[in-house]
């Protein structure tokens, strides 16, 4: 039943990714990547990630269509025939995803709970927060571990993602508000605050 | 599923990696390029993601019940991709929005965000 | 102007609810799906529907760039802040069982809390503000 769900899904990641591709019309384009970053969120919430499937929801269905949209409006909606022949990207891209795929032959199998990466790190994280016979004390003692793990063993990671937005943000604002270049520009000047 | 079928999961997520990456290097159009990017970030993202599944498993949050009882568990899927993706969701928004600041500003400059006229715009000089 | 009536009363009920909401997926992220990254988002986008619905001027008067664009800051400031005050408790950077000696859980829980309070903050304030940046630069030509 699962894996039939997982099977729908991603064929319509797939099908999404296709036509984006060969949608030629960025309006378009960008709304079909909305529907992409659903349909991942969705998938992620079939994978037991719901935090991750929260974030992608909101952030890559939401804020960046909303943000893309807000380019379109400034630039162009359509964009030009491609020039160039698609046989040497096509080329690139096989051979690329011909080796990712030799790649994964060494790959765990799909849920495998014995797979190396759930034998390392996870069980202790799992250990110090799910109380036992044994371990009365609790380390954190929260309910969501994903939050615990973000916020607490990892926090210096955290600061460092948080600082990285800190940057980026303040990166778009002295790119976008500061004075328009005298040359291109008809006189609106409504932009600035 | 334990023949090489029981990898389907990476395979279809390559897939999805190269399309966004065949937008990338195929399109001239800039914000194309940012969409293609966008597509294979969430490739990547579906790739730890389906890593740390596990099997019969749950989502690692604990019911608040057998939080203080400690009773038996089920078993949990791993947390750890989850933490790790969750930061690089909003990091890479943090970078697309730049990206898109970027490509308002080349059009600001150049009139247009079509990759080969822009250069082609430099050779002028 | 076209006044869209369906849509402004639609976004007038709405809006308190997605703040709500907001700040629920921010303060119960502990026990929820849920945390800063995903609040901050969500509040962000209460403030983008009303900027569409009610126009740019209408989100900047009740958001007011300079605030918002320090807040910024102050996201960032409330987690390393943190860190420190962990530091002056005796322990290392960012433990937070040293935020309270007596229940280093409580610590724990009560530095989680804050320090996802700072993430929210700085994602929410960054959001607002570059949709801001985006939509009030107005188009050449």
């Amino acid at each position: 039943m699962i894996q039939a769900i997982d099977i729908l899904v991603l064929a319509l990641l797939a099908c999404t990714a296709v036509s984006v591709v060969r949608m030629r019309s960025l309006w378009a384009a960008v709304m079909l990547t909305g529907i992409y970053s659903f349909l991942g969120a969705g998938w992620m919430l079939v994978l037991d990630a719901p935090d991750v499937a929260f974030t992608e929801a909101s952030v890559g269905a939401g804020i960046a269509t909303i943000l893309m949209l807000s380019t379109l409006a400034l630039t162009s909606t359509e964009m030009k025939r491609p020039a160039a022949s698609p046989v040497f990207p096509l080329l690139i891209v096989g051979v690329t995803g011909a080796a990712l795929c030799y790649g994964t032959l060494d790959m765990p199998h799909f849920g495998d709970p014995n797979s190396p990466i759930h034998q390392h790190v996870a069980p202790e994280y799992l250990k110090d927060a799910v109380p036992t016979v044994h371990q009365k004390e609790l380390k954190v003692g929260i309910g969501n571990i994903v939050t615990t793990v973000l916020a607490s063993y990892r926090g210096y990671d955290t600061l460092g993602e948080t600082v990285v937005i800190f940057t980026a943000g303040l990166g778009v604002l002295l790119l976008l508000q500061g004075p328009r270049k005298a040359g291109g520009s008809d006189g609106r000047e409504e932009g600035a605050p | 599923m334990s023949t090489v079928w029981g990898l389907y999961n990476y395979w279809i997520v390559i897939f999805l990696m190269m399309t966004g990456f065949y937008i990338v290097i195929a399109r001239r159009n800039l914000v194309k390029k940012v969409i293609g990017l966008n597509i294979f970030q969430i490739a990547v993202f579906l790739l730890y993601i389906t890593m740390g599944k596990v099997e019969e498993g749950t989502a690692p949050i604990l019911p608040a019940r057998d939080f203080q009882t400690g009773a038996e568990l089920p078993a949990y899927s791993n947390p750890l991709p989850s933490v790790l993706i969750l930061t690089a969701i909003v990091v890479g928004i943090a970078t697309t929005a730049l990206a898109l600041a970027l490509i308002v500003r080349i059009q600001e400059a150049y009139g247009t965000i079509e990759e080969d006229e822009i250069l082609a715009r430099d050779r002028e000089g | 102007m076209i006044v869209h009536s369906i849509l402004r009363i639609v976004a007038k009920l709405l809006i308190p609810y997605i703040l709500l909401f907001a700040l629920y997926v921010q303060f119960h992220g502990d026990y929820g799906p849920g945390g800063g990254f995903q609040a901050g988002v969500i509040f962000a986008a209460g403030f983008v529907l009303y900027a569409l619905i009610f126009g740019l001027g209408a989100a900047r008067r009740s958001a007011p760039p300079a605030v918002v664009e320090s807040l910024i800051a102050v996201g960032v400031l409330i987690f390393a802040g943190t860190g420190v005050v962990c530091m002056l408790g005796g322990g290392n950077f960012l433990d937070y069982s040293a935020l309270d000696h007596h229940d280093p859980q409580h610590g724990q829980h009560l530095g989680i809390l804050i320090v996802e309070l700072g993430v929210g903050i700085t994602v929410a304030a960054v959001m607002i503000s570059v949709f801001f940046a985006f939509a009030g630069r107005g188009r050449i030509r």
